[in-house]
């Protein structure tokens, strides 16, 4: 019987036939660290009796959730944790690269292959590389820290298939919002989602990470894409790495087997407090909204902004919202800063804030008020996630953000 | 002891919104635990109560301070029909124990409980509930006072071993 391109990563990296359901000792290639979770992370490395940790080179540090420090206690923890970098020899990117997800991806720090793990649930984003890559706790990441390994549940593998053209306007977040929405909140807990399809072969990696970044949302442990031609232009002057062929078998086992057509697809709003609570847009359009924002590990790249000038146009945002447009790294801001939309925005009325987590979980700025509502572009709308736990957050793609920034509503981007 | 009661897809932001996140003692992330969804939690919760909630329990971020706040606040055991498997891992490696019951519909909000783990059952107002057994590698941490005391007792790892759950 043939392997998962998942069981095929962990027999490669422990060197004998792994299956789902296998519990194993597998060594990781890489572990990230921000400075939400990674105080914790080296506390608990420390008591485990921790000198020096498996490999400084393999371990990626950065600030992105609070940054600048926005309170004396952020403050500490960055200092707590450029210190341990320093005695570690590790290479903090400190505040200055962007957001986690996508510094790992920009810097090459996941690839085919790879186990990649990060102290953050959206670590499922390096799945668009063709690693497996999945969130772990601050505990679990300290033992790595000290070890260079972690024990995995090997998981059983979701096929999704994925085909179609999508229509103008409508893209990966939409589909991964109609995916969320049929599986549901806890339909892939401990399993990994393998997009595949002429869909998937289609999308560009921004397309290919958006999706893989919300597999979490589903409980999945991983979200994947089996590398292609893209992958590897992706990976040239990130990574030297000779290409190779990594996918399933025909006759890999699967739990289960979902195929999608997005022939038809509708642009997507996830409605408060689910994420798996996906409806088309015409149902929720009209509705008021106090603040977008366009960004996150999720939709904050430079495609995700042209998708959202395109929309735009000459014309103005509204006045009657907050525009909150955050780039997720410094490459994306300086490519979205070259093609001239950084000015675009700001003419519009946008606030442009630099690469960061932002408004996203509402550890720093951007907060809501009771009763307040937003529209992002980022993962997760759960009460309270941006604020107020009396406040509502809708999800949506850069291009439905856009056209709803301009009305002031939630609004079909077909329509304007 | 009693029954905290909660529903389905209880969210790591609603243990513990985001804004506490720079905090790291479990006694003071459980004053701010369910801040906003359930405030009379973090004031009224007594050393064993237990949490009991209906489907993943637990999901969204891989903050560890969920589990620390809960523990802090003097749970020692969440019984749910099914946790998110970040959470599930973040809270046994902290010493908290997760279980895994079919049917937890008719257990009240108050109610008292009796929890018997190693006898796979909680006991609630006289009725008795089956739980799933914990599997074996998660007791082995639980049984060395979680994965900090696991990895003290160990010099080297057992790289590539692997074993049927
Ligand atoms: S952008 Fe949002 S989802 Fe992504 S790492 Fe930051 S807080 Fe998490």
């Amino acid at each position: 019987m043939g392997a998962t391109i998942v069981e095929k990563i962990f027999s490669g990296k422990c060197g004998s036939t792994i299956r789902a359901g296998d519990v194993v000792m597998a060594p990781v290639d890489g572990a990230m660290i921000h400075d939400i979770t990674g105080p914790l992370a080296i506390q608990k490395f420390y008591e485990m009796g921790g000198e020096r940790v498996f490999n400084p080179r393999r371990i990626i540090m950065l600030f992105d959730h609070q940054i600048p420090a926005d309170s004396i206690e952020a403050a500490k923890n960055h200092v707590y944790m450029r210190r341990f970098a320093a005695e570690q020899g590790i290479h903090n990117y400190d505040i200055c690269e962007g957001v986690c997800h996508q510094v790992v991806m920009e810097k090459g720090h996941a690839a085919p292959g790879e186990i990649v793990v990060g102290a953050d649930s959206h670590t499922c984003m390096y799945g668009a590389t063709g690693a497996f890559a999945t969130g772990i706790g601050s505990t679990d990441m300290g033992f790595v820290l000290k070890f260079g390994a972690l024990y995995f549940r090997v998981p059983e593998s979701i096929r999704a298939e994925v085909n179609g053209t999508f229509q103008p306007r409508v893209g990966a977040k939409d589909l991964i919002l109609s995916i969320a929405a049929d599986i549901g909140a806890d339909g892939a807990t401990y399993k990994a989602i393998e997009f595949c399809g002429d869909t998937i072969r289609n999308l560009n990696m921004a397309g290919r990470m958006t999706c893989c970044n919300m597999a979490i949302e589903m409980g999945a442990k991983a979200g994947i894409v089996a590398p292609d031609t893209i992958t590897w232009d992706y990976l040239k002057g990130r990574r030297e790495m000779t290409p190779f062929i990594l996918n399933s078998d025909p006759d890999a086992k699967y739990e289960e087997r979902r195929s999608y057509d997005v022939t038809k697809l509708e642009p997507q709003v996830a409605t408060p407090h689910n994420v798996d609570q996906g409806v088309p847009v015409g149902k929720v359009a009209g509705t008021h909204i106090d603040q977008i924002f366009i960004g996150s590990c999720t939709n904050g790249r430079f495609e995700d902004f042209t998708e959202a000038a395109e929309v735009l146009g000459d014309r103005k945002f509204s006045d009657k919202v907050r525009v909150i447009i955050i780039p997720s790294s410094r490459d994306e801001y300086l490519k979205t800063l070259r093609a001239g939309l950084i000015e675009k925005f700001v003419t519009a009325g946008a606030l442009v804030e630099a690469p960061s987590c932002g408004p996203c979980m509402g550890g720093a700025f951007g907060l809501l008020a009771p009763g307040e509502v937003s529209l992002s572009t980022s993962n997760r709308n759960f009460k309270g996630r941006q604020g107020s736990t009396e406040a509502f957050v809708y999800l949506c793609s850069p291009a439905t953000a856009a056209a709803s920034a301009i009305t002031g509503e939630i609004t079909d981007p077909r329509e304007v | 002891m009693r029954v905290w009661k909660f529903g389905d897809d209880i969210d790591t932001d609603a243990i513990i919104p985001g804004r506490f996140l720079t905090i790291y003692d479990e006694k003071e992330l459980a004053k701010h635990a369910f801040e906003g969804t359930r405030d009379d939690f973090s004031k009224l919760a007594k050393d064993g109560d237990v949490i009991v909630a209906g489907r993943n329990f637990g999901c969204g971020s891989s903050r560890e301070h969920a589990p620390l706040a809960l523990k802090g606040a003097g749970v020692r055991f969440i019984v749910a029909q099914s946790f998110a498997r970040i959470f599930f891992r973040n809270a046994i490696n902290v010493g908290l124990l997760p279980l895994v019951c079919d049917d937890t519909s008719g257990i009240r909000d108050g109610s008292s409980i009796v929890v018997k783990e190693r006898e796979g059952k909680v006991i609630v107002e006289g009725k008795e509930y089956a739980i799933e057994p914990v599997p074996d590698f998660m007791y082995n941490i639980v049984e060395a006072a979680g994965l900090v005391g696991y990895a003290k007792q160990l010099k080297e790892i057992p790289v590539c071993t692997k074993s049927r759950q």
